[in-house]
């Protein structure tokens, strides 16, 4: 074979590749819609489980929404909470060039590629350690977990590309360290921030092997912290379960609002990230 | 002046602390798991466990070889469809295609990411489950070793798994191997360029060759997350505890064997301990991946940054 007609056959089986992979997520996107939507009601969003749901009778999935937003939320603030500070010490002006960041990182790294079952698994056996029983709490808690590596590494992506020249600036004028890095850095890496706190809040809401053992499962709207409570991966997971075709259908539709809550994240991340841009000093 | 200092100083404990907290997590995990396995790890040997194939919890009989085998080749076979098709999209993207088709696609593949498992395990089981249970009796006598289908197939598969999982990995792949790509010199390519080759010439032999680390650290990380999905294997594998002899046969998976009995567990004596070592093996297995891809990472990026 010559040298462009193999030329030509790889740029076609590039094409094709793409197109496949690009093709798949329209294709799954499609296929959710496709059988969602005939399914999703008004009920089944504003309903709480009523008797004999999970048998093909009247209610919604309201549990599961309020409880995923809920757990979401919960494991959001808290994540927050310690990511940013930690992804502002791996700083240059901090510990960032010292050999204990290269571990942070790698660290960090490591607890990313770690599976959400470990986590649900370990959750387990803390909350038995402490006799605690799976609930609101315990759910949130191993969210934070999970999303912790998420937010600390994509923080400290957009924080490493704020100025040099930016800092020194304010290291001129007097500023300490602290005040630089809360007034200037955090402000020059809000969009990336933002974008980064979106993005493992949809990871957050969308895991389930996590919360399997550790927020349990209600049909009514959690009340307390230490309340089990209801989560829509969960949800979609047990009423696919079931063998009513009813109710399988819900599953569906359970998708279907999981995966709009997810892909308006994404969507709002990117234009939050934009109009956050217009703030930031070049 | 001195209270600011103060402040300053306080401020930057306490975000060390946040930091160092944070990393100190894996460790935390990974005794908390060999504290609770350990039980078990002092009455059967590891040898006993890691290649019996028997499973019979209460009798005491604990053999994950089924489960090691269910992760491992479904893990392979989705590997075998994203790596290619991964690769390929991310030497296009970066090598030839215009800025206007980037600009649609990388985001696309950004939101493919951003699907939770469980979507992708509801797809599974209305598309892919359908699908192979279709195309299986086509090959029931075929004789082609792993293909073999035994006539009644249900579809809930290896080979659904395997698929699932690709479009899975595709954007984890696609994304590290583009920022990869990128990240090979231009004077790479002048230089070949300048010595008469093609451009296909110029991709095959001086920009993949560079890139060919971290390619291999795209793969190692796209394998370590395939290797850890629970919620949409579970879904579409069928969860029978056998040997698979073709992929049209059902698996069971490691994460799905946590996943599953996690509920009965407590009632038999030893199970959770076993459990907890399945938990355990996955997460040094993601371990060693993860140290090895990000090795290779940073070796790139002190390269790139002298």
């Amino acid at each position: 074979m010559d040298k462009l007609s193999e030329e030509k056959l790889f740029k076609a089986l590039m094409i094709a590749s793409l197109a496949v992979v690009v093709g798949s997520l329209f294709v799954v996107v499609a296929v959710i819609v496709w059988n969602g939507a005939p399914a999703l009601s008004l009920s089944m969003i504003t309903q709480t489980p009523k008797g004999g749901y999970y048998l093909g009778k009247e209610g919604g999935i309201l549990n599961a929404i309020v409880g995923s937003l809920y757990l979401a939320f919960g494991s959001l603030i808290l994540a927050l909470m310690i990511s940013l500070p930690a992804a502002l010490s791996l700083q240059k002006d901090y510990i960032g060039k010292t050999k204990a960041a290269y571990y942070i990182r790698l660290s960090l790294d490591v607890l990313w590629g770690t599976p959400s079952i470990v986590y649900g698994a370990f959750g387990f056996i803390i909350m038995l350690y402490l006799g605690m029983r799976a609930s609101l709490l315990g759910g949130i808690i191993v969210l934070t977990i999970l999303q912790l590596p998420i937010m600390i590494r994509s923080m400290e992506e957009v924080i490493k590309m704020v100025p040099a020249d930016l800092k020194e600036a304010s290291y001129t004028l007097g500023a300490t360290r602290f005040e630089t890095t809360a007034l200037v850095v955090v402000k020059q890496a809000l969009p990336g921030i933002v974008t980064g706190v979106i993005l493992s809040f949809g990871r957050g809401i969308g895991d389930a092997a996590s919360i399997l053992f550790t927020a349990g499962y209600t049909d009514s709207l959690p009340r307390s912290l230490f309340d089990p409570v209801a989560s829509l991966p969960l949800a979609i997971f047990f009423q696919l379960g079931t063998p009513f075709p009813e109710v399988q259908a819900r599953a569906y539709a359970s998708a279907l609002v999981l995966l709009i809550i997810v892909l308006a994240l994404s969507i709002a991340s990117r234009a939050l990230s934009k109009r956050f841009m217009k703030n930031i000093i070049r | 002046m001195n209270f600011r200092r103060l402040k300053d100083a306080f401020a930057g404990r306490l975000m060390l602390a946040a930091a160092v907290f944070s990393s100190v997590l894996v460790f935390i995990v990974a005794i908390a798991l060999y504290l609770r396995s350990e039980p078990i790890l002092e009455v059967k040997s590891l040898g006993e466990l890691l290649l019996g194939s028997a499973w019979l919890p209460s009798q005491s009989i604990f053999g994950f070889y089924p489960f090691i085998l269910g992760t491992v080749i479904v893990t392979a076979l989705a590997m075998v469809f994203a790596i290619p098709l991964s690769i390929l999209s991310a030497v296009y993207l970066a090598e030839y295609a215009n800025e206007r088709l980037k600009s649609i696609v990388l985001p696309l593949i950004d939101l493919l990411a951003g699907i939770p498992p469980v979507v992708f395990g509801v797809f599974g089981v209305l598309a892919v489950v359908p699908l192979v249970a279709g195309i299986a009796p086509l090959f029931k006598d075929s004789g082609i070793p792993f293909l073999n289908g035994g006539g009644y197939a249900t579809g809930y598969s290896v080979l659904a798994g395997g698929i699932v999982l690709a479009i899975m990995v595709f954007p984890i792949i696609i994304s590290i191997s583009y920022e990869v790509f990128k990240a090979v010199p231009f004077e790479v390519r002048e230089a070949s360029l300048s010595l008469g080759a093609t451009r296909w010439q110029t991709i095959k032999h001086a920009v993949i060759r560079t890139a060919l680390p971290g390619i291999a650290a795209a793969v190692i990380l796209g394998f370590s997350r395939a290797i850890g999905e629970t919620m949409a294997v579970l879904m579409v594998v069928g969860n029978v505890v056998k040997i698979p002899s073709s992929i049209f046969d059902s698996t069971y998976p490691l994460t799905a064997l946590i996943a599953n009995n996690y509920g009965e567990m407590m009632s038999i004596p030893l199970y959770d301990s076993a459990l907890l070592l399945a938990a355990l093996i996955l997460m040094l297995i993601i371990l060693f991946s993860t140290l090895g891809a990000r090795l290779i990472l940073v070796r790139i990026e002190r390269r790139m940054h002298g």
